[in-house]
Formats: structure tokens, sequence, C-alpha cells
């Protein structure tokens, strides 16, 4: 109570002596917490503040199993905050619920973010105005075993890069026990894992078809190409053995644990296999025979809070600006590994000739984006799509037809509002 | 309320309370401090219980107002093949578990029971995983089932030459190996509670009974199960309860398929949580909170009324 006293005498005090300068903005910066992230977000502040002396950046956080209902809660009860971080699947959500503003074209013009950044920034775009910016961006690439590479008598600096080749990797690396169970695997296959982006928008796009319509709004899979996928996909399992789902319990483990040569996974998953007992590397996903080439990006932006106006938007507006600058955006990669959103900090000479990095930038330019509605039930999907097809023995076609039908409703559902 | 149980409050009110009999001042004092408790329960218990009922009516997902759509969340429900194969799945769990659950705890309680060497040690043993929490042994349970090289049991039955198993990649075996997993938990509790039922039952029923001459068999039939009921009733109602509401066995056991393969292993309260903080649907997930506690209260009144009525 007495702290309390003190403060408000302190307070008064203090905005005593501020009249007649400029008035002291205080802000709110939220988002969820991960180690790194809070600190890299916290160099950052410090720098702003440095720069901008009359504006204070309240960095607050949250689990991040409860940030979204802790925005939702925030506005409800009016305290929401200035700038906010959002995965760019929930910006629909976060629209209709009015708790962002489009960003004032005139301090961030459409035409240089399109010109700076890499494309997958158009997912920030509703009806031509943007609605937030990314400071790092993720990408997927596939991890190999350099070890297990030798072993089998393959390169260890020549990972695959076709789907056949891809295919002959894991057969040379798969390792049986006397009854033909696997105990290690080629690649992992795990559709709960990073597998079902790697379905959606690469292996489609690469069978020659597309996932979605161009406004996200029907499925479009469920055709030749779309087949040919989760045919390709599920056939490392059932058809060539390289694969077994649930092995090891989860991809990442088993390629931790040198029981996989092979695993598909996101530039998140770098501080994990930092320590891995052997030597890996990275490539780029593999190309299908006519050398096309996918991935899927996704990304947290940042936007500004619905309730911001006068000062404090403006602060917010030199927040955001500050925290999507190139000086950010090498911050963000030097201390939490994540790609640079902004085309001239990422594509430097230094970061493409990086063999860790290298491979996930190369994937940026050709990335594609899924307008997720819910992406966790849109993940399940997928998952219950291929678990009819190795634990049911359902005909592939039926399989994805089923999905199609399960997938178009959940859009259904969300436009229909 | 305070100025009802002060003496030295204005003289009308003083004057009331003294012309109270000793009788009604202690009532109205145990109301005094039986108010708290209730208030309280009220608040978080009832207000949202209520509140809930009428979520269920609207389309509610924490970011736009509700709307009241009437019954289309129930009528949505109802047609959503993925629920009937929930509440399958619930009331396997409650009709498998809550019988072989108790079946083992009477047996092992009654045999413990006459057990001396050890008894301690071993009642300790048995109650330990109750102790333990669901999440941790739900995981330790899910290393057990995996398959070669890491599965434990998969790698014994493969030493015997016995193929190996898929349990949790199975339709079939993923909802009765996480089953074992939320009995073995429960026997530890239920096995106490039939051992105090069990000595609480005078010996000189028995004594006469031998004296009577009754076979083992029937004195179990006759005097222990008749004078067991009380206590079976209060573990038919509470382990049944256990069982409707599973969850922490199964979404930690399955959690990068919820509830998965394919649906088979998961119960309403997980539909319930992903409904609601997966996909924020709160009113579809309030109109399934609604199905689960008429379920709840069904299920209980039906086990009350025919445990009762027997006697």
């Amino acid at each position: 109570m007495l702290t309390k006293i003190k403060c408000a005498g302190l307070a008064v005090g203090i905005s005593i002596l501020a009249l007649g300068q400029a008035q002291a903005v205080e802000i709110e910066y939220w988002q969820y917490v991960f180690d790194t992230r809070v600190k890299a977000m916290d160099q950052l502040i410090e720098k702003f503040e440095v720069a901008n002396p009359d504006i204070t950046v309240k960095h607050v956080t949250f689990p991040y199993a409860d940030y979204q209902t802790r925005v939702v809660a925030a506005k409800v009860a009016g305290q929401g905050p200035d700038v906010v971080q959002l995965f760019y699947g929930w910006l629909d959500n976060f629209v209709a619920g009015g708790l962002i503003q489009p960003l004032d074209p005139s301090v961030f013009p459409p035409e240089e973010i399109e010109r700076d950044f890499f494309p997958i920034v158009s997912a920030m775009k509703r009806d031509g105005h943007y609605y937030g910016l990314p400071t790092a961006v993720r990408s997927l690439a596939l991890f190999y075993n350099k070890q297990l590479f030798q072993e089998a008598g393959l390169d260890p600096d020549s990972p695959p890069q076709t789907l056949d080749e891809l295919v002959e990797a894991a057969k040379a690396t798969t390792k049986y026990d006397a009854s033909g169970n696997i105990t290690s695997e080629g690649i992992t296959v795990e559709m709960g894992g990073q597998d079902h982006h790697w379905w959606r928008e690469v292996l489609i796009r690469q069978f020659g078809g597309k996932p979605y319509s161009e406004d996200g709004r029907q499925v479009a899979y469920n055709d030749a190409a779309g087949l040919a996928a989760i045919s390709f996909h599920s056939g490392l399992q059932t058809e060539h053995k390289v694969g077994q789902a649930g092995f090891m319990d989860e991809g990442q483990a088993a390629f931790r644990a040198g029981l996989a040569a092979m695993t598909i996974d996101g530039t998140f998953r770098l501080g994990a296999f930092s320590s891995n007992p052997f030597e890996w590397g990275v490539a780029e996903l593999p190309a299908n025979a006519d050398g096309v080439r996918s991935n899927y990006s996704s990304y947290f932006a940042n936007a500004i809070g619905a309730t911001a106006e006068g000062e404090e938007l403006e602060a917010a507006q030199k927040f955001l600006a500050y925290i999507s600058s190139p000086e950010a955006m090498q911050i963000w990669l030097d201390v939490v590994g994540e790609l640079p959103a902004r085309k001239e900090v990422a594509l430097t000479e230094d970061n493409l000739a990086n063999p860790i990095y290298g491979p996930f930038l190369k994937g940026l330019e050709y990335a594609h984006t899924t307008r997720f509605v819910d992406e966790a039930a849109q993940r399940q999907v997928v998952i219950d799509m291929e678990n009819r097809i190795l634990l049911e023995g359902q005909d592939p076609a039926e399989s994805l037809a089923q999905a199609a039908r399960e997938e178009q409703a959940i859009l259904d559902r969300f436009y229909g509002k | 309320m305070a100025s009802v149980a002060t003496p030295s409050g204005p003289a009308g009110i003083a004057g009331l309370w003294d012309r109270l009999s000793i009788r009604t001042k202690r009532v109205v004092w145990a109301w005094a401090f039986l108010a708290v408790p209730i208030v309280f329960y009220a608040g978080i218990r009832f207000y949202p219980t209520f509140q809930a009922f009428w979520l269920s009516l609207t389309d509610w997902d924490l970011l736009r107002p509700a709307a009241f759509i009437g019954l289309e969340n129930y009528r949505r429900l109802f047609a959503d093949p993925v629920f009937w194969q929930v509440f399958r799945n619930t009331f396997a769990y409650l009709i498998l578990g809550t019988p072989i659950s108790l079946v083992l705890a009477f047996v092992i309680a009654f045999y413990l029971d006459r057990v001396r060497f050890m008894h301690g040690l071993i009642r300790a043993l048995y109650f330990l995983p109750f102790l333990t929490t669901a999440a941790a042994m739900a995981w330790v349970w899910r290393w057990f089932y995996q398959p070669v090289p890491i599965g434990v049991i998969n790698g014994l039955l493969s030493a015997v030459g016995i193929a190996q198993q898929p349990f949790l990649r199975s339709v079939d075996q993923a909802l009765p190996a996480i089953m074992v997993t939320a009995i073995w938990a429960g026997l530890g509790f239920q096995i106490i509670i039939f051992m105090a039922g069990l000595r609480a039952i005078p010996l000189t029923y028995y004594e006469a009974a031998r004296i009577d001459g009754l076979g083992e068999w029937a004195i179990l039939r006759k005097i222990t199960l008749p004078l067991l009921k009380p206590t079976t009733v209060f573990l038919v109602v509470f382990s049944s309860i256990g069982f409707l509401r599973i969850f922490d066995q199964v979404y930690n056991m399955t959690t990068n398929d919820p509830g998965g393969p394919l649906n088979s292993t998961k119960p309403l309260v997980l539909m319930i949580y992903q409904t609601a903080f997966s996909s924020y649907d709160m009113g579809y997930a309030a109109a399934q909170t609604v199905v689960l506690f008429t379920i709840l209260l069904i299920v209980s009144l039906i086990q009350l009324w025919l445990l009762r009525n027997r006697t």
C-alpha cells in the first residue's frame, strides 16, 4: 500500500517535471513465452528506447497455451496491447474480433512492403490492407544424419536432390531386425509433425496439383495430384518400408537419437538439434523429377492493437517499424535463429553460403503459406487421412475424398459466419 | 449478518437476538459460517454451470459477441459421427473400466486382508500409483507401449518370438491399452477403501457362520458382500464418474494425435477440451459439456437407485 502511495507520488512528481516537455508515452508489447524470443525482444526494446527516449515499451509475455485467450480477455476488459504478436494463421480471427487495426498505408506503404519482404507476407493482407509485419519467418528443410549416410555407403556431402533420390537414400539407410521390424528409419513418417505441411504445400504441387483455390476457401486437392502425393507419402511406410509412423514416438526424437537418417522439419528445430551427438546436415526439400521445388513457410507477425490511438498509436507505429527493420531482423537471426523476413537481410552472400541457413533461405524464395482457419483441426484431417490408409487399409482415393470433405466443412463453417 | 450476531448492536436487534433460544442461536451461527462456502460455491460453480447452459445455445467463439442460435449446436453434435464415436469410447471406458477395476480391487483387498507377511509394503505398492501424477505415469506407459527398439513390452514380445504389437498405434488396441493404465492408477485407492470396508465387518458374524458350518464361498456371498454394500456403492459411483471424466491418461498418451488414432481413444472430455481451447468454438463446447453433465447425472442416479433398491 505504502509503495503504491510512493509510486503515485513519484508519478505525480515526474509528470509535473515532464510538463512542458514531450509527454513520455508507454506502450505495451505482447508476445508468448519462448526463452530466446523474449531475450531478443528485450534487446530490441533496449535499443529502441535509446533511440526514442520519449517512449517506453512494456514487454508482456504469456505462456503459449494461454496466449490467444489472454489477448481476447484483455480486449473484453478494454486493456489490449498496443503492439501484439500473432501467428499468421490467426489473422482472420483477430480481425473479426476487432483485436487489431490495419496498418496506416502512409506509414507502411504496401508497395514497399511487397518490394522488401518475402512474398509470403501477403498472408497478412486483407482487402488491400496489411494488418501486420513479421520480424522473422520459418521454412522447412531436409535434415540428414551424415554418420548414417556414411555407414550406408552414401556420400555425406551430397544429400538427395529429388524425390527418387530421397527414396533411394532412405532405402539404403533403413535398418531392420531379424523379424523385419524397423530399428532405424530411413526417413521419419509423421503427419502430426511437419509432414502435413510437406504434403499440402510441397508434394501436391510437385505432383501437379494445388492444395486450395486462389482465395483459400475451397479444397482443391481431391484429384490425381492429391492422390499421388498421399500415395507417395504413405508409400514410404507401406511400399518402401523406410519409415514407420509412431516410430520412437516422434520423428524428431528418432532423428535426435540417431535412429532416423532423414527428417523434414523447420528452422525452429535448429536449437533442439544443435546438441545432437552426431554430424548432421541440412538440404533443400527434394525437387520432383522436373526440378519443381516448393516449401511451406510460416511466421509470427506483429500488429497494432485496436485500442491504440493518438500518441500511443504513433509510438506503436514507430516501434513496429523498428522491430521489422533490417537491424532488428539481424538481431533476431543471431539470438533466435529465425530467418529475416526482408529479402535484402536474408539473402546476403554470408547467409546463403551458411550450410545451415542456406537451404532454408533458398526454400523461402519459392515457399507457400497455407491460409489456415483452424490449424489444429486441419492438421487432424490430414493425420486421419493417412491413418485410415495405414491402420484401416482404406483405399487412398476414398480416404483423400473423405479428408477433402472434412476440411471443406471446416472452411465452410469459418467463412460462412 | 455480523450485526445480527453482535450483542452490542442497536437495541432493537440486540433485543431480538436475546429473545432467541440457544438452539435457534446455534442454527443462526451455523448458517452464518456455512453461508461463506455456499456463496463461494454458488459463485464459482453454479453460476458458471448455468452460464454454460446459456452458452450452449450460442455460437460464441471468444472473439465475436455471442449470438443466440437455439439448438443448432445440439443438432450439429448429434449429426457428428465423431461425437458418436466419442460417446461409444466414453461408455467403453465406463462399462469395461468400472467392473474390471472393482472386481480386481475387491479380490486383491480380500486376499491382502488375510496376508500378514509384508502387509504394509504390499499395500503401499498398490497405493503408490494413486499418488503419482497421472501425466507422468501416462508418459512412462506411453514409452512402454512403443515399437522396438525402445518399447519395453514389444522388446519382450520380440525376444520370445511373438510379433510386435502396435498398441497405441492401433484403432483396436489403443483404448484397452490406455484403460489398463487408468485401472492400474485407480486400483490402490479402491483397495484401501475395500479393506477399510472389510475391516468394519464385525468378526462375530464370521465366527457364528463358521460355527454353523458355512463354507468360505457362502460366507463371502451371504455375509461379506452384503455388508460391504455401502463401500461398493461409493466405489461404483466414484469410479464411474472417474471413467466418464477420463482425460489425463488419454491426452498424455496420445498428444501427437490427441484421442487418436482416428478418434479411437477420444473421450468426451478431450473432445470438449479440443473444441473449446484448440478450435475456440465455445458454444459448441458448451453444448458438449451439457451432454456430459446430463450423462453423469443420469448414470449416477441410475446407480444410486439400483444399488439402493436391492436392500
